[in-house]
């Protein structure tokens, strides 16, 4: 069957083509679309039945017409080819190369959807990753094997943000980085593809990349394919080939929005914002391909960005991402706004994961409590601060104004970093000291005595 | 024999003449299984519990002749089972890491032979009953597994097998039934899970479920046979909050279903579990607990099977005779699995692309809850507790609305909370429960007979404080008369002392009730200490200086449960320490 050609389309419109009476097709079965030009365009099988099969195509089905299309059906899954040679190389959407040179061959290859993994084959992440910023490492951290996104928003920082962690990222006690890095871009500007390309090249890292790129010109429903795709070459470079990958995906939002896109053309009953209901399932799909496998030596950390629309958090993709990842670091335009970088607005922001990664055996035996204290406090202090922007600053009790001092320190100082500043955590932990010195002990009850006895700066206090 | 006829998603259509809404069938050469959910003339919808992919119109489907069942019988504990009762530690074994399509693994290990011990009563002759209790397995050594009758069989015992060891297919009974035939019992037996149990009669709930967590226990009680909802966005601590009550409540088997969330929650369970130990008998926590897992990755149909097998495994410890709770994380993944195949058949959706039936689903699977007594006269109760995960956080949107309904006990959480990290979030205002005075009666009769009053006296205080709080946030606390400040000193008291309680601090993890009261009483003490000296005139500055106000709020973690002597030492310190703040202020007005 792979090498019949089938001219029987009934009808084509906007990405979908409906091919009548081809017997036995698969579903999930790739297709090959030969136009009137003798162009080649690639498709999906995504519903069949005796009389009719629908075909997703991934270049659109414009100047597609009836009677001059040929069809073929490979009678097999979109599967990924998979060498050693992946690295340092440059694919598009859909896995082909993009770069001029040529394609990988190998008997390896793997179908991009992958299977889900057996919930009693998963190890727990647990090891700590140092990032070298402080309001990630001191109270948001990542660990190994993490699903952590960043929620951002148009004309954030969150592409310098994702760099930066690809460039510092290291386990404690453990020189540079020994991660390989997958990177995929969807949807995105050549402007922001050209800055991690060359934010990868100054740091030295080219060699140990992979990138799928699917640009904002680009063939839209390919972005279907490629976080699928990237992250089935993250599987084989960490289960096969035992590395540790830190995958980095943007935007997750270009993503949805093809999705979207497509339920409208078949006609699936939308939930929210027109999204369909399955959305939260299909994103689970791609992110829970993240974390480490028991009695495997590799592991992959995922990282996706996405812009809010609006910067509304409650929209429905970052609000489903937020359901299936181990938490979220979320950007703030107003500290960006202040000059604050990186602009990390640490209270909507968690790491699920980090309870199990810091403290007495990971980092340092304060870490917990000095990371809650500095939550609560912070929390504190911006209520201080909201009160002081209606009844003046002056009308503060001596308690509220140094609450109000410790709001602004911690944004400076603590959030506030070079974007070439690699804290270590202790660092991190000794400035989380010196700031919440700033407030007299009494206040400060999520830390132990013993912690207050040993860290506290007393002769900061009056 | 029939036919695919065509493949949408997790959807088919089959020739499959003669079969029934409900049937299971098997379809393709990878032999995939589904349910009919459909059916119109020959032809008959089938969703499929797994992916797809591949299937191809023409290939075989078969029925297999009855509904979604799940095989119950000893080696159930300890173990972990996906959505339609795969055991996945043996699904592992054979077919690696990743879970293959078309893998048949039986739900109970085959070849373990468990020490059988017939009832003594029990001879050839006895009239038997569905439900009776044949004999028993001890299955983990804190949990006894009881051989029921299966709850459809009744008649005359013909033979019962001795003492000694069986696999759960041997034959260890035989009965003599209605019409003449013989049923060979074994130590399992087979029930769809879409069908609730039977049972003599419903019973009232009495007791509270004991979950060691103050806001619950205390604030907001949850009785062992009723119902539970835990709304709250993502991040507030819905998960944590079921894994600490699956850690400690009182009850005597765990069922933690992982309904479409993240695979690593349920890895943290299978790896922190084994390693607890129940703090009600000492033994480790995994062996009244077991596992069904059906992540956000798995195919979305058997997501929704997967709350159905977990409740009727449920159902059959209760008919056991035990107090059973089940923690279903999350119902609105179910719900949104019954949407996404409604949609597929293009029913017509009411709310957010909901069906219509989505309200009275939820209803009859809580109205699974409940404490009963048994076919064999004895009492076993279901607890059900359902997290819900609005979008957005809106908890007007159908699943959370229609939930709310239904139960009785409504722990809601805010994302305001957990932002600034007081966990667990459970919001004092927005939460409720209808199980406050039956759990008034046992706290009285258990804990101390102050319990009712000190609870009420504490959520007086805190809707006192947040109608403070509102003032203070538009002119400044000093707008308030000392003794609102005080007042408003007494609620973050109780909100830093009481409610708040970190999981991941060993001792404060768990409050003995006991423990949960003194500490409330402690914070109400204070309050009261501290108004009466401000009463008198006292600064209320003088007494915000006071350490042992930041004392207070370290005891949760400085005593555990067991200690609570040395913390009632402290405590009947603080008269003292209010009378000498009263005589230094008497000095001084003498001066
Ligand atoms: N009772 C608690 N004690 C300490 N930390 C908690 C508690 N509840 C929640 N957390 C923190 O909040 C995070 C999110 O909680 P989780 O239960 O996963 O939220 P949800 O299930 O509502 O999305 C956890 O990873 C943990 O860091
Ligand atoms: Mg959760």
């Amino acid at each position: 069957m792979k090498n019949v050609e089938y001219r029987t389309a009934t009808s084509v419109q906007g990405g979908l083509i409906v091919m009548g009476g081809v017997p036995g097709v698969a579903a999930g079965t790739r297709v090959s679309l030969r136009d009137h030009a003798g162009r080649l365009r690639n498709g999906l099988v995504i519903r069949v039945s005796d009389e009719a099969v629908l075909v997703e195509v991934f270049e659109g089905t414009e100047a597609l017409d009836l009677e001059r299309t040929w069809v073929r059906f490979l009678d097999e899954p979109f599967r990924l080819p998979l060498s050693r040679d992946i690295m340092g190389r440059i694919f598009n959407g859909a896995g082909q190369p993009r770069d001029g040179r040529p394609p990988i061959i190998s008997a390896e290859r793997r179908n991009i959807n992958g299977e889900a993994l057996n919930p009693a084959a998963r190890a727990y992440p647990r090891e700590f990753i140092q990032t070298g910023l402080a309001a990630i490492d001191g109270m948001n951290s990542l660990t190994r094997g993490q699903k952590l996104p960043i929620f951002s928003g148009g004309g954030l920082p969150h592409n310098r943000v994702a760099a930066q962690i690809v460039r510092q990222a290291k386990l404690l006690g453990e020189e540079a980085s020994d991660f390989v890095v997958v990177f995929a871009a969807f949807g995105v500007s050549s402007t922001d593809a050209r800055f991690f390309q060359e934010s990868f090249e100054d740091s030295g890292v080219l060699n140990r990349v992979v990138m799928f790129l699917n640009l904002a010109d680009e063939p839209v429903i390919e972005r279907l394919l490629t976080p699928r795709a990237a992250l089935t070459a993250a599987e084989y470079l960490a289960y096969d080939l035992d590395y540790h990958v830190l995958v980095v995906m943007t935007d997750m939002t270009a993503y949805a929005e093809a999705l979207r896109e497509v339920a409208v053309l078949r006609g699936d009953v939308p939930a929210r914002k027109g999204y369909p209901g399955y959305l939260y399932s299909d994103l689970a799909e791609i992110y829970e391909r993240a974390g480490r496998i028991r009695d495997r030596r590799g592991s992959i950390t995922l990282i996706p960005v996405l812009s809010m629309p609006s910067d509304d958090i409650t929209h429905p993709i970052p609000d489903l991402t937020g359901y299936i990842t181990e938490g979220q670091i979320v950007l703030s335009r107003d500290l960006h706004n202040q000059g604050v970088y990186p602009p990390v607005a640490v209270l909507p922001s968690l790491s699920r994961l980090m309870k199990d990664g810091i403290g007495k055996n990971y980092t340092r035996e304060d870490h917990p409590h000095v990371a809650s204290q500095l939550f609560a406090s912070y929390a504190k202090a911006l209520e201080v601060r909201g009160l002081a922007a209606i009844i003046g600053a002056e009308e503060l009790s001596e308690a509220d104004r140094r609450f109000l001092e410790f709001a602004d320190a911690f944004e400076r100082r603590f959030i506030g970093q070079g974007e070439d500043e690699d804290r270590s955590v202790y660092e991190t932990l000794n400035l989380a000291w010196d700031l919440l010195s700033m407030l007299p002990p009494e206040a400060l009850i999520r830390v132990s005595e013993e912690e207050l006895a040993k860290y506290h700066k007393w002769q900061a206090v009056p | 024999m029939g036919r695919i006829v065509e493949i949408n998603g997790p959807i088919v259509r089959l020739e499959l003449p003669q079969t029934v809404i409900g049937e299971q069938v098997r379809v393709g050469a990878l032999g995939l299984t589904g349910e009919v959910i459909g059916r119109d003339g020959d032809t008959a919808l089938a969703q499929m519990y797994e992916n797809t992919e591949g299937l191809r119109p023409g290939e075989a489907a078969e029925g297999l002749g009855h509904a979604l069942s799940v095989e119950l019988g000893p080696g159930l504990l300890n173990a972990i089972f996906d959505g339609v009762q795969r055991p996945l530690s043996a699904v592992r074994a054979k077919s690696g890491d990743r879970i293959a399509r078309g893998v048949e693994v039986p739900a109970l290990p085959r070849e373990r032979r468990w020490a059988f011990r017939p009832q003594a009563r029990h001879e050839a002759g006895t009239r038997l009953e569905g439900g009776d209790v044949l004999g028993t397995v001890q299955e983990t050594a804190s949990i006894e597994h009881r051989i029921l009758v299966p709850p459809d069989v009744q008649g005359e015992l013909l033979e019962i097998a001795p003492a000694g060891e069986y696999t759960v297919d041997e034959t260890i009974a035989r009965v003599r039934v209605r019409d003449g035939s013989v049923r060979k019992l074994s130590l399992s037996h087979r029930w769809p899970v879409r069908t609730p149990r039977p049972f003599r009669r419903r019973d009232h709930a009495v007791k509270p479920l004991i979950t060691g967590q103050r806001i619950l226990d205390t604030f907001y009680p949850l009785l062992k046979g009723g119902k539970a909802a835990i709304p709250g966005p993502f991040g507030a601590g819905k998960t944590m909050l079921q894994q600490q009550i699956a850690r400690w409540c009182n009850a005597e088997i765990v069922i933690y279903v992982g309904c479409g969330e993240r695979g690593n929650e349920l890895t943290d369970v299978l790896e922190f579990m084994p390693e607890l130990k129940d703090p009600h008998t000492g033994r480790p926590l995994m062996e009244r607990t077991l596992l069904v897992a059906n992540t956000s990755n798995m195919p979305v149909v058997a997501r929704e099977a997967s709350i159905y097998v977990g409740i009727t495994i449920a159902e059959y410890f209760r008919d056991q005779g035990y107090d059973v709770v089940m923690v279903a994380d999350s119902t609105s993944r179910w719900a949104e699995a019954l949407r996404e195949v409604a949609g597929r058949l293009g029913q017509m959706p009411v709310e957010e692309g909901y069906p219509a039936y989505l309200g009275s689903r939820l209803a009859s699977f809580y109205e699974r809850a409940g404490r009963v007594e048994t076919l064999s006269g004895g009492h076993g109760s279901v607890t059900l507790i359902g997290a819900v995960s609005p979008p957005g956080g809106d908890f007007s949107e159908p699943v959370t609305s229609h939930t709310k309904e239904i139960i009785q006990t409504f722990w809601a959480l805010s994302k305001e909370l957990a932002d600034a990290r007081h966990y667990p979030a459970v919001d004092w205002l927005e939460s409720f429960s209808g199980y406050v005075p039956s759990a008034a009666k046992w706290w009285a009769e258990n804990v101390d007979p102050g319990w009712e009053a000190a609870r009420s006296e504490a959520l007086e205080l805190l809707t006192e404080s947040e109608e403070l709080q509102r003032i203070v946030n538009l002119v400044g606390v000093e707008a308030l008369s000392s003794e609102q400040r005080w007042t408003l000193e007494a609620a973050g008291l109780i909100k830093e002392g009481v409610l708040q309680q970190s999981a991941t601090d060993e001792v404060d993890s768990f409050a003995s009730p006991e423990k949960q009261y003194v500490l409330l009483d402690a914070m109400l003490q204070i309050r009261a200490q501290g108004m009466r000296l401000v009463k008198l005139g006292a600064p209320v500055r003088r007494l915000l200086q006071l350490p042992l106000l930041a004392q207070a709020r370290r005891w949760k973690s400085q005593y555990p449960s067991e200690e609570m002597a040395a913390l009632r030492a402290q405590i009947a310190e603080i008269p003292g320490i209010f009378e000498r703040v009263a005589l230094e202020y008497a000095e001084r007005t003498v001066e």
